[in-house]
C-alpha cells in the first residue's frame, strides 16, 4: 500500500506544480493522474498568464483589474497574494524552460488580454498552457522522485477515525484493481466541471470528480453558481477560440455588421470583461441581430496574417479543421459557451479546505481570486500561485506528524459500488442519456441569463437524474481499460456538481459576475457581497450559509468597461 | 444526418481472444469527426469500445490512431472526409497505431514505446551557471523557432508512422528527437554539444532516418520531425564536426559532392568517397576507410555477377545533361552568409503554411 506525505490527486497545472513545490520542500510526493498528465486540460489555455512583471506595471493594478473583474466578490487578500507573486512566478517558468515569447530586444514580451489595464499577458504562441505543462512535465521526468501514477482514477477520499484525511481509494485504469493510497496530505487538482453543460469548452475528463469527492468528505463548496460563459466558442462543438484573438486586435460584429460592443462597452469594446462580452452576444443574439444559426461574427482578419501566424496558428487549425474557415481571410461565427467553474472547493490561501488535511488548488478550488468573473490569463496563474502554495504548506504540514490511519470500509465500499456498476444487468437509462439531458437542460437554464422558473426545472430535473445514475449500467464487464464504469463514476460526480451550481444560482438572488438573474437583474450589494457555501448534509443534499467576502483596499463601485 | 459504417479492429486482452472486427453504424454531421463517431457508437451501442480522447480538439493528444491505413487523431479527421477516402460502399477502418503493443482496442500502450524513448534524450532544460536574476535574454527568433518543436502534442503519431521504427525498434525516433531539438535550439540549454554527440553517436540515433517523410505528413500540429531532425543533423555537422558511427555524415558529404560534379550519383565511388567524408583521395588512403572497403568486397562482387556494376561503368560516369543547372542550385545556396533555416513559424505567411514545413524537407532529400 503506497504511502506518502503529499498525494496530489490531478496532474494539470496546478497538481504538477503542487507536486513540484512538495518535493523541493523535502515531502515523499505522490501524483495520480486518470489520463497521462500531458493530456490534462490545462493544455487548452491559449492565450497566456498575467503578471505586473513590466517595470512600468503594478501588482496592485494587475489586483484591482481582479477584483473589478471578479464583480467584488473576489477574496481581496487572496488576490493580492496571486498578484504579488506572479512575476517571480513567470521568472520560475522562464528559468525552468518555457519558451515563452520575447520582444525586439530578447526580454518576455507581452499581448493585451481583457478586463485588464495593461497588456502583461505573457505568452507561447497560443499554446501557452500546452507550453507550461510539457515544461512541468519535462521537471517530473527529471525529479523522478515524484512518484507518478499515470492512467489511474480516484473514486473517493478516505479519512481516518478523528475526521483528518487520510489517503484515497484509486483504481488502476490499466488492470482494474483498486487500492488504497494512504497519505499525511492530500492535495485536489483535479480542475473543472465544465462537462455537466453540453456544448462546452471543456475536455471530455473535466467532470468535476474532485469537486464532488470533497463535497462528500464534507469540505465546503463556494459560489458554485458562478460559472463563465467564454464568448468566443464555436457552436455545436463547442470548442474555443481564445480570448488572445481580441487581445491581438479583432472585432464582434452581428448580422447587421454592427461592432456591437460599442453599445455594451465603448471604453474596453472587445476587451471588456468576459461576463460583459458573453451577455452582449447574448442579447444581440436573443433579440434577433444575431446569425440564424444562434452566433455573431469574429473577425480576425483585421490582424496582419504574419501576426497570426505567428501568435494564433493554433486558432488557423481549430478553424480550419473544426469549421472549415480560414480565418486570415474570412470572419468565424462563434457564441458563448460554457468554459470555467469559478467556484469550487473552498480554500484558505494556503489551498487549505474545512477538511484537516485536505488541499484544493487549480479550477476545483475557490480560493476565492476570481469571485463572480475570471478574467482571461488568470487560470493559469491561478493553478500556479495556489498549487504552489498548497505543495509547500502540505509538505511542511507533513514533516510534524505520523502516518495516518485511514478508516477501513471506503476501499470495501468503493469496491462494491463499482462492482454493483459492472454487474448490474441493463433495466435503466443509459450513462449516455442522463448526462445529455444533464447538459441540455444546465445549458438552458444556468447559463448567461437565469431566472428562478428555469433553475427550478433544472432543479427538478438533475434531482430526478441523479435518481436514475442510481441504476444505470454499463456494458463493459472487462478490468483492462473499463471506461465504460469510469463513465458511470463521473456521471455521479457530474451530478452533485450540477445540483450545488442549480442551487447556488437560484440562491443569490441578484446578479452579479457571470450569474444574471432576468428576475433580479441589479448588483445588490448592501446583502450580496457574500459567498454562497454549500455543504453535504447526511443525505448528500446541499446545505446554505454564507461567508464574508475579504476587502482590503478596494471598496465596491460601479462596473463599466 | 448521415449514416457512416465504422470497421473498429477490437483487443480484449483478458479474452485470451485474437483481435476482431466490429462494425457499427452512426449517424453524424459529416464535418464532424471520426472520434465522435466513434463516441457515439461507445454512448448508443457498445460501451466497451476502448479509446484515449479528452479535448476533442487536437491538443491533448491521445486519440491517434490508424484511420483507412492512415495515423491520425480521430478528433480532427472528419468522419465525412473519411468515408469518401474509404470509397463508396467501404466502411471506415479504424485501428490501432503501428509500432506500439496494443493494450485493449485502440488503446496502445505509449509508456513502452513513445514516452522511453522521450526520456532517452534527457528531456529537460540544461542551463548553464544559475539562472539569471530576470529572465534570459535571448532572441526573439529563437524562441518562435523553438516553438515549433514545442507544439508538439506527444500523440506519437510520427512515432506510429515510422518506417525506421519498423526496422529498428530502438530507434530514438521522430517525437524524441523532435523533442531534442527543442533543447538543442534553445539558446539557454548548456549543452547543445553533449547532447548532438550522444544523438549521433547513438546508432540507434539522428542517422537511423531515411527520409521517409512519414512523420511530417502525419503530424497534425506541423512540426515536421523529420526538419527537427535534419536541424540537428546540421547543427551536429557544420557547427561541431560530430562524426557519427553510421556514417551519415561522410555519405551525405559522398552524395552531395557527387550530385554536384555529375549531377548524378556514381555508384562505384559511393563508398570510398563515403568512408573518406566525401574525398576520394582520403577514402582509399585512410586506414579505417581502406579496412570498411575491404569489408565491401563481397557486395561489391554480387554487382558485378549481377552485371549491376561493370568496368565501364567504375571507370566512367557521364555527366547529367543539363548539369550547369544543378550546379547553379550549388551556387545559390552557397552563396547564403548565412545557412538556411526555414521555419514556418518564422517564414509564416509568405513561405505558406504547408509549404514550410515542406521546403525545408525538401532541400534536404
Amino acid at each position: 500500500m503506497p504511502q506518502h506525505d503529499v498525494l496530489v490527486i490531478g496532474a494539470g497545472l496546478a497538481g504538477q506544480r503542487a507536486a513540484l513545490a512538495a518535493a523541493e520542500a523535502g515531502a515523499s510526493v505522490g501524483i495520480i493522474s486518470k489520463v497521462h498528465p500531458v493530456r490534462s486540460h490545462s493544455n487548452a489555455a491559449q492565450g497566456g498568464i498575467n503578471a505586473a512583471l513590466n517595470p512600468e506595471d503594478s501588482w496592485e493594478s494587475h489586483a484591482f483589474d481582479t477584483v473589478k473583474g471578479s464583480d467584488y466578490l473576489g477574496d481581496q487578500d487572496a488576490i493580492e497574494i496571486m498578484c504579488r507573486e506572479a512575476p517571480d512566478e513567470i521568472l520560475h517558468l522562464e528559468h525552468l524552460g518555457v519558451t515563452f515569447h520575447r520582444n525586439e530586444l530578447g526580454k518576455l514580451g507581452t499581448r493585451a488580454f481583457g478586463g485588464a489595464s495593461a497588456a502583461r499577458t505573457y505568452y507561447v504562441a497560443d499554446i501557452t498552457g500546452q507550453a507550461i505543462l510539457h515544461v512541468l512535465y519535462e521537471q517530473l521526468m527529471k525529479h523522478d522522485e515524484v512518484e507518478r501514477f499515470e492512467e489511474w482514477f480516484t473514486t473517493a477520499l478516505v479519512k481516518d477515525e478523528t475526521g483528518r484525511i487520510a489517503g484515497v481509494v484509486t483504481r488502476n485504469i490499466r488492470d482494474g484493481s483498486l487500492e488504497l493510497f494512504t497519505a499525511k496530505t492530500v492535495i485536489l487538482a483535479t480542475g473543472g466541471n465544465g462537462r455537466i453543460f453540453e456544448p462546452t469548452t471543456n475536455a471530455l475528463i473535466c467532470t468535476g470528480d474532485g469537486i464532488a469527492q470533497a463535497y462528500r468528505a464534507g469540505a465546503a463548496l463556494m459560489d458554485m453558481e458562478m460559472v463563465q460563459y467564454h464568448p468566443t466558442t464555436l457552436a455545436g462543438i463547442g470548442l474555443l477560440i481564445t480570448e488572445g484573438a481580441r487581445g491581438e486586435g479583432a472585432h464582434l460584429y452581428n448580422a447587421q455588421g454592427e461592432r456591437f460592443m460599442e453599445k455594451y462597452a465603448p471604453n474596453k469594446m472587445e476587451l471588456a470583461s468576459r461576463d460583459v462580452v458573453s451577455r452582449a452576444e447574448q442579447t444581440e443574439i436573443n433579440e434577433g441581430r444575431g446569425f440564424p444559426d444562434g452566433t455573431v461574427a469574429l473577425d480576425i482578419t483585421v490582424v496582419s496574417k504574419q501576426r497570426i501566424h505567428e501568435a494564433l496558428r493554433e486558432i488557423v487549425m481549430v478553424g480550419r479543421d473544426f469549421a472549415g474557415v480560414d480565418i486570415t481571410r474570412e470572419p468565424i461565427r462563434i457564441k458563448p459557451g460554457n468554459h470555467y467553474a469559478m467556484g469550487g472547493i473552498k480554500t484558505n490561501v494556503d489551498g487549505e479546505t474545512d477538511v484537516p488535511g485536505l488541499y484544493a488548488a487549480g479550477e476545483c478550488a475557490c480560493v476565492s481570486v476570481h469571485g463572480g468573473n475570471r478574467l482571461g490569463a488568470n487560470s493559469l496563474l491561478d493553478t500556479l500561485i495556489f498549487g504552489r502554495r498548497s505543495g509547500a504548506h502540505a509538505a511542511q504540514v507533513a514533516r510534524g506528524m505520523a502516518m495516518p490511519s485511514p478508516a477501513g470500509e471506503e476501499l470495501a465500499r468503493e469496491r462494491e459500488l463499482i462492482g454493483s456498476i459492472v454487474n448490474r444487468d441493463r433495466t435503466g437509462r443509459r450513462v449516455s442519456e442522463i448526462r445529455a439531458e444533464m447538459g441540455a437542460v444546465m445549458d438552458k437554464h444556468a447559463a448567461v441569463f437565469r431566472d428562478e422558473e428555469g433553475l427550478k426545472t433544472a432543479l427538478e430535473t438533475i434531482r430526478r437524474l441523479r435518481e436514475e445514475a442510481q441504476t444505470v449500467s454499463v456494458d463493459d464487464k472487462g478490468s483492462v481499460f473499463n471506461q465504460d464504469v469510469l463513465g458511470a463514476l463521473e456521471l455521479h460526480f457530474m451530478l452533485d456538481n450540477a445540483l450545488c451550481i442549480v442551487t447556488g444560482a437560484i440562491e443569490r438572488k441578484e446578479s452579479r459576475g457571470a450569474q444574471y438573474r432576468t428576475d433580479f437583474p441589479e448588483r445588490n450589494d448592501e446583502e450580496w457581497i457574500k459567498h454562497v457555501n454549500l455543504t453535504a448534509n447526511a443525505d448528500g443534499e446541499p446545505e446554505i450559509s454564507y461567508s464574508d467576502v475579504t476587502m482590503t483596499q478596494w471598496e465596491p463601485q460601479e462596473r463599466k468597461y | 444526418m448521415p449514416d457512416y459504417t465504422l470497421k473498429i479492429r477490437r483487443f480484449d486482452p483478458e479474452s485470451g481472444q485474437p483481435a476482431y472486427w466490429s462494425e457499427y453504424d452512426v449517424e453524424v454531421d459529416p464535418e464532424r469527426s471520426v472520434l465522435q463517431g466513434i463516441l457515439d457508437a461507445r454512448d448508443k451501442q457498445d460501451g466497451s469500445i476502448g479509446i484515449r480522447c479528452s479535448c476533442r480538439a487536437a491538443i491533448c493528444g491521445s486519440c491517434a490512431v490508424k484511420i483507412n491505413g492512415k495515423v491520425s487523431l480521430a478528433c480532427n479527421t472528419a468522419i465525412g472526409e473519411a468515408a469518401d477516402k474509404a470509397g463508396p460502399g467501404n466502411p471506415i477502418v479504424v485501428e490501432p497505431m503501428n509500432n506500439y503493443p496494443v493494450l485493449k482496442d485502440l488503446i496502445v500502450d505509449m509508456d513502452a514505446v513513445h514516452w522511453r524513448k522521450i526520456q532517452r534524450v534527457t528531456p529537460w532544460l540544461l542551463p548553464e551557471g544559475p539562472p539569471p536574476e530576470r529572465e534570459h535574454i535571448v532572441p526573439a527568433e529563437s524562441m518562435i523557432d523553438i516553438t515549433q518543436s514545442m507544439a508538439c502534442i506527444q500523440c506519437g503519431a510520427c512515432v506510429g508512422a515510422c518506417l525506421s521504427l519498423e526496422v529498428d525498434p530502438e530507434f530514438v525516433g521522430p517525437a524524441a528527437l523532435a523533442k531534442a531539438y527543442r533543447f538543442v535550439g534553445d539558446p539557454r540549454d548548456g549543452q547543445e554539444e553533449e547532447r548532438l554527440r550522444d544523438l549521433a553517436e547513438d546508432p540507434h540515433g539522428l542517422y537511423d532516418c531515411t527520409h521517409c517523410f512519414a512523420c511530417i505528413e502525419v503530424c497534425p500540429k506541423d512540426v515536421a520531425p523529420m526538419s527537427q531532425i535534419m536541424r540537428l543533423r546540421r547543427r551536429a555537422t557544420s557547427d561541431f564536426g560530430i562524426k557519427d558511427r553510421n556514417n551519415g555524415y561522410g555519405h551525405e558529404k559522398a552524395i552531395v559532392g557527387m550530385i554536384e560534379k555529375w549531377g548524378t550519383l556514381h555508384e562505384a565511388q559511393m563508398p570510398p568517397r563515403s568512408y573518406g567524408d566525401g574525398s576520394m583521395i582520403k577514402g582509399q588512403t585512410e586506414p579505417s576507410a581502406v579496412k570498411a572497403l575491404i569489408a565491401d568486397l563481397p557486395t561489391a562482387l554480387r554487382g558485378f555477377r549481377a552485371g549491376k556494376m561493370t568496368i565501364k561503368k567504375v571507370l566512367h560516369h557521364p555527366k547529367l545533361p543539363g548539369q550547369e543547372n544543378v550546379r547553379r542550385i550549388y551556387d545559390e545556396v552557397e552563396s547564403k552568409d548565412e545557412r538556411l533555416e526555414l521555419n514556418m513559424y518564422i517564414v509564416g505567411e509568405s513561405g505558406g503554411e504547408e509549404q514550410g514545413a515542406m521546403s525545408e524537407g525538401g532541400l534536404e532529400s
